[in-house]
């Protein structure tokens, strides 16, 4: 079993690549940016595909959005707004350049600084932000199975071209947990700008730079998903501390994610940083981002995860606790929101939300917006306990049907023939029947109230838990006196 | 009456409009003509007759049934190779780029089909624009036609020689050290580099961004202004495009020159002229004085950096520009499915490349590189900016600056590529315009036993009008229209 719990002696460091969705089209060109499950090298033109003549023209709502996370991580905002390129050849780069920002040379990032403030094990930590930078995404390899044993590798470009934003952390997180909390932090903070919907597929990337005491840097890449993430760091510090107890050295190299394997490899060693040779993007013209702007933008800032937090406890009653799991992310937050519009009791939706659904999600591996259910559906559930239609027992075996087939609680109670047995009648017919299949029992209830309760429970359980409890309690207790009284 | 392939652009919108001429015949007498010479010339890689004669047909079908026309109708434009034409081979002179059909027509192409213009073809070219005697080409040398034994200058030396040869009536060149203006100097026409920003850039294959423009080439002021018209104007695809009220230069053609003040900076007499061009150049100094101009000589101290300036800068932007061409896309590829990548962008580029290009490349890599970035890149941008600041206070000064277009007067084909410094050198006049982005036009002003020279003249930035007024001037007062080369 690996301790991967918080350890100072691990660093590890995250440069997270999210694309900004909401945008209409591409960074530097009139494509549209909408080209997940369209065919490939469909969205593409002269100026994603790099062909030669092809100049870049920015997008102007880049810049508002690389604003809004700008702010609402606290950062600086630079008062420029500053492209250079980044000279390397691979396969999918179309102009073999990416154009960037960069932090030298004359070159500033489109902000620098600021934190995350996450919750680890009930205390909270901000993790550093270095910077934040506009840039363009690559174009998609495609490999079969591996990268490293794929007989071909074929690049789809309706990627190339999308606004990225880079937000890099100091190597400030140690260990893989705290590494996927922070990141489901930030996604939240994304959804709820409204920038970047971290439900789409590949829309939130991420490198890791990892390195325990007595080793150098290894870098992760092509980790695609924030499940990933924590398996890719657990895996590597399982790796690196096996190497340290054979008495081998940590070389600094950059090492593959193999999703599908689920270990790393190596791609090449670093032995110097890669010389980008970075100088300005001359196609574009400097332009200068005003306080005014910033304030503009300021202005329309929507509600952020903390915030929503805290009005979720002032607003809703709701503990401390219950506020910060319902805000780990924008869906969950957003549904129950929803509930709550239709349902008055907040803590009830809460403690099913808390409890049963993110159990049945998590055992599923499916995050909500993946599920079928819908908020009318949890909160008809509820209203059926309260109207005495089924027990709460019986609404946990509703529960996992409402994720999964999407149906409404009345049709799988309906179909399941969940119904509490309230009446008198069938609920004697089942004392009944207990009592005479358990003779020793029934001796014993007549002297020992636990007995009582044992056979209560066997009630309960020949009737699958729909016979209402409160009531076999009483028609037991009567049905045993009349024993007792002959 | 003149064989149609020998009217002025001027002349040919008269007649076509006045209906004494017709398109296709225009398009018919200039291929002849090329049918003619170009064996000697060499300034083609690609002819398109078939749609020349289509377009021309559909111009005199406009004719015909009065329509509006443009403002070229019938003129035929020979494009520089490096021009993005949709449907047509663009190769700039480069191996990497066979078989390269691009997609998409340059902004500057679609505006002259506006214009009812007529494309004759691509024209040869110092390989990616590198080079200032067209000796570069992967297609072979383009021939002076004052003399085939020379080159004509570069790197537009094709569109150069094919309007001094009367195989094309206007022509589109790419300047970028001075690669419209040599060949024009060379070739005895009229060569314009507008102010950096004035022409769209969207579709011209990129050798250094910061420095290069589009540029008209032709025959006289007149044909040169009525071109420029065409192609200035604003273009959202082009970040780096200016936003100007739009103007018709051809107002500028005046004959009152009387207010205007010429600077001419000693340096540009000075050492590594060539006596005999200095000589002929003041002949034309002394000769406009007596339409009232003034001079006075001045020092720019800055220019003895310029082509030190004007090379760290253009290489490195060279080497990020041509990163693209890996064979993957479009272009030379040895296609080997059993090398790596990595390997197989190695092998063609070794191959498509000539050496030049990888020269250029190279150097341009090591300016960029950790370690050298701030000795050599951020230093030539820092000169650049000292260079502005000489010409800038100049400029408050006088209203033009003026001297040779090129140093030497054409050079026999060989005798300097096999030393590259020795060509660079031969850019000593033309790049301070392009590091300061200031328009500068050259125009014909003598001989040098029999092989061309010219004049150039440099305004500040957006203030074509005086390049036209001096321009004008001087060509009435010289005669330059009227000199043809025997072929």
């Amino acid at each position: 079993m690996v301790n991967t719990k918080m350890d100072r002696n691990v660093k590890i460091g995250l440069e997270i690549h999210c694309q900004l969705t909401n945008l209409n089209t591409k960074l530097f060109c009139g494509c549209s940016a909408d080209y997940r499950g369209k065919p490939s090298n469909t969205h593409v033109c002269p100026v994603c595909l790099g062909i030669p003549g092809s100049l870049p023209v920015g997008n102007k709502d880049v810049v508002k959005d690389a604003i809004l996370v700008a702010l609402a991580l606290e950062s600086k905002i630079m008062s420029k707004l500053l492209f250079f390129r980044k000279n390397y050849f691979y396969p999918d780069m179309p102009k073999n350049f990416q154009i960037s920002q960069y932090d030298k040379a004359g070159g500033v990032p489109i902000a620098i600084g600021g934190h995350v403030p996450i919750q680890v094990s009930n205390r909270e930590k901000k993790v550093e932000i270095i910077r934040i930078q506009i840039e363009e995404d690559p174009a998609k390899l495609l490999h079969q199975g591996s990268i490293d044993v794929s007989p071909y590798t074929l690049v789809d470009y309706n990627r190339a071209g999308i606004a990225l934003l880079e937000i890099v952390t100091e190597p400030c997180l140690n260990s893989p947990k705290e590494a996927r909390i922070f990141l489901q932090k930030l996604r939240s903070i994304l959804e709820h700008l409204g920038v970047s919907d971290g439900k789409l597929e590949g829309a939130m990337r991420c490198d890791a730079n990892i390195s325990l005491i007595g080793g150098d840097r290894v870098e992760i890449k092509n980790i695609s998903s924030f499940k990933e993430v924590e398996r890719a760091l657990t895996f590597e510090i399982v790796r690196q501390r096996s190497l340290f107890s054979r008495g081998r050295k940590v070389e600094m190299e950059t090492r593959h994610w193999d999703v599908v394997r689920r270990i790393t490899i190596s791609l090449r060693t670093k032995e110097a940083e890669q010389d980008y040779r970075y100088f300005p993007e001359l196609d574009l013209v400097p332009i200068t981002i005003s306080n005014e702007a910033i304030e503009k933008i300021r202005r329309k800032m929507p509600e952020l995860p903390d915030a929503r937090r805290k009005r979720f406890m002032e607003e809703y009653k709701l503990p401390a606790y219950d506020a910060e799991v319902l805000t780990g992310s924008k869906a969950l937050a957003d549904f129950f929101e929803e509930c709550v519009k239709i349902y008055p009791y907040a803590k009830k939706i809460s403690n099913w939300i808390m409890t049963d659904l993110q159990r049945w999600l998590h055992e599923k591996n499916v995050e909500i917006f993946e599920s079928r259910i819908t908020p009318q559906a949890l909160v008809s559930m509820i209203r059926l306990i309260d109207d005495g239609t089924i027990s709460g027992k019986i609404a946990k075996r509703v529960l996992p049907e409402l994720i999964i087939t999407g149906k409404s609680p009345e049709e799988i109670v309906e179909e399941k023939q969940l119904l509490r047995i309230s009446s008198r009648q069938e609920i004697e017919k089942l004392a009944d029947k207990v009592l005479e299949d358990n003779p020793n029992a029934v001796k014993d209830a007549l002297v020992d109230e636990k007995a009582v309760h044992y056979l209560v429970g066997q009630l309960m359980k020949l009737s699958k838990g729909k016979a209402d409890p409160q009531l076999s309690n009483v028609i037991m207790k009567e049905k045993l006196k009349n024993l007792l009284d002959k | 009456m003149e064989e149609p392939y020998s009217l002025s652009a001027k002349e040919i919108v008269e007649k076509i409009r006045g209906r004494e001429l017709k398109a296709e015949d225009c398009v018919l007498s200039i291929f002849n003509r090329i049918e003619e010479v170009e064996e000697r010339v060499h300034a083609y890689v690609t002819l398109s007759k078939e749609l020349a004669l289509q377009k021309a047909r559909e111009i005199d079908a406009k004719v015909k049934n009065g329509d509006v026309l443009g403002r070229l109708p019938g003129v035929c434009i020979a494009l520089k190779d490096n021009l993005c034409t949709e449907g047509l081979l663009t190769s700039c002179s480069s191996r990497i780029l066979d078989g390269f059909i691009p997609p998409y027509n340059a902004t500057v192409v679609d505006r002259l089909l506006k214009e009812d213009a007529i494309i004759i073809g691509k024209t040869n070219m110092d390989e990616f624009a590198m080079g200032s005697s067209t000796e570069t080409s992967y297609f072979g040398a383009t021939r002076n036609p004052w003399d085939s034994s020379r080159v004509p200058g570069g790197s537009s030396g094709g569109s150069a020689a094919a309007v001094s040869a009367e195989e094309a009536v206007l022509a589109l060149g790419s300047d970028t050290g001075g690669s419209v203006r040599c060949p024009a100097s060379f070739c005895s026409i009229v060569g314009l580099k507008p102010t950096y920003g004035l022409v769209s850039r969207y579709g011209l294959i990129a050798y250094a961004n910061s420095l290069e423009q589009i540029g008209p080439l032709s025959r006289n002021v007149y044909d040169c202004a009525l071109l420029l018209n065409v192609l200035a104007s604003y273009d959202p695809k082009d970040s780096t495009s200016i936003r100007v009220p739009s103007q018709d230069y051809t107002q500028f053609l005046v004959d009152d020159v009387s207010d205007l003040k010429i600077g001419i900076p000693k340096e540009f007499f000075g050492e590594g002229i060539d006596e005999r061009v200095s000589k002929v150049t003041w002949e034309s100094i002394y000769t406009m004085e007596k339409f009232g101009v003034t001079w006075e000589e001045l020092s720019l101290p800055t220019l003895r950096y310029t082509l030190a300036t004007y090379y760290l800068i253009a290489m490195s932007e060279a080497s990020s520009n041509l990163a693209r061409y890996d064979g993957m896309r479009y272009g030379y590829s040895i296609d080997d499915d059993s090398k790596d990548w990595s390997e197989v962008y190695l092998k063609n580029r070794r191959i498509g490349f000539g050496s030049e290009v990888k020269r250029r490349i190279i150097l341009g890599t090591y300016a960029l590189s950790t370690g050298y970035y701030d000795e050599y890149y951020l230093k030539a941008l820092k000169v650049r900016t000292l260079i502005r600041d000489d010409f800038n206070k100049a400029f408050k000064k006088f209203d033009v600056l003026l001297g040779p277009t090129m140093p030497i007067p054409p050079f026999k084909i060989g005798e300097k590529i096999a030393d590259p410094l020795s060509l660079y050198l031969t850019d000593l006049l033309t790049v301070p315009a392009n590091l300061i982005g200031s328009p500068a036009i050259s125009v014909p002003c003598g001989f040098v036993d029999d092989l061309p020279v010219g004049m150039q003249i440099i305004a500040p930035a957006l203030r074509e009008d005086l390049l036209f007024k001096v321009a004008h001037i001087h060509e009435q007062n010289h005669g330059f229209k009227d000199y043809a080369p025997k072929l």
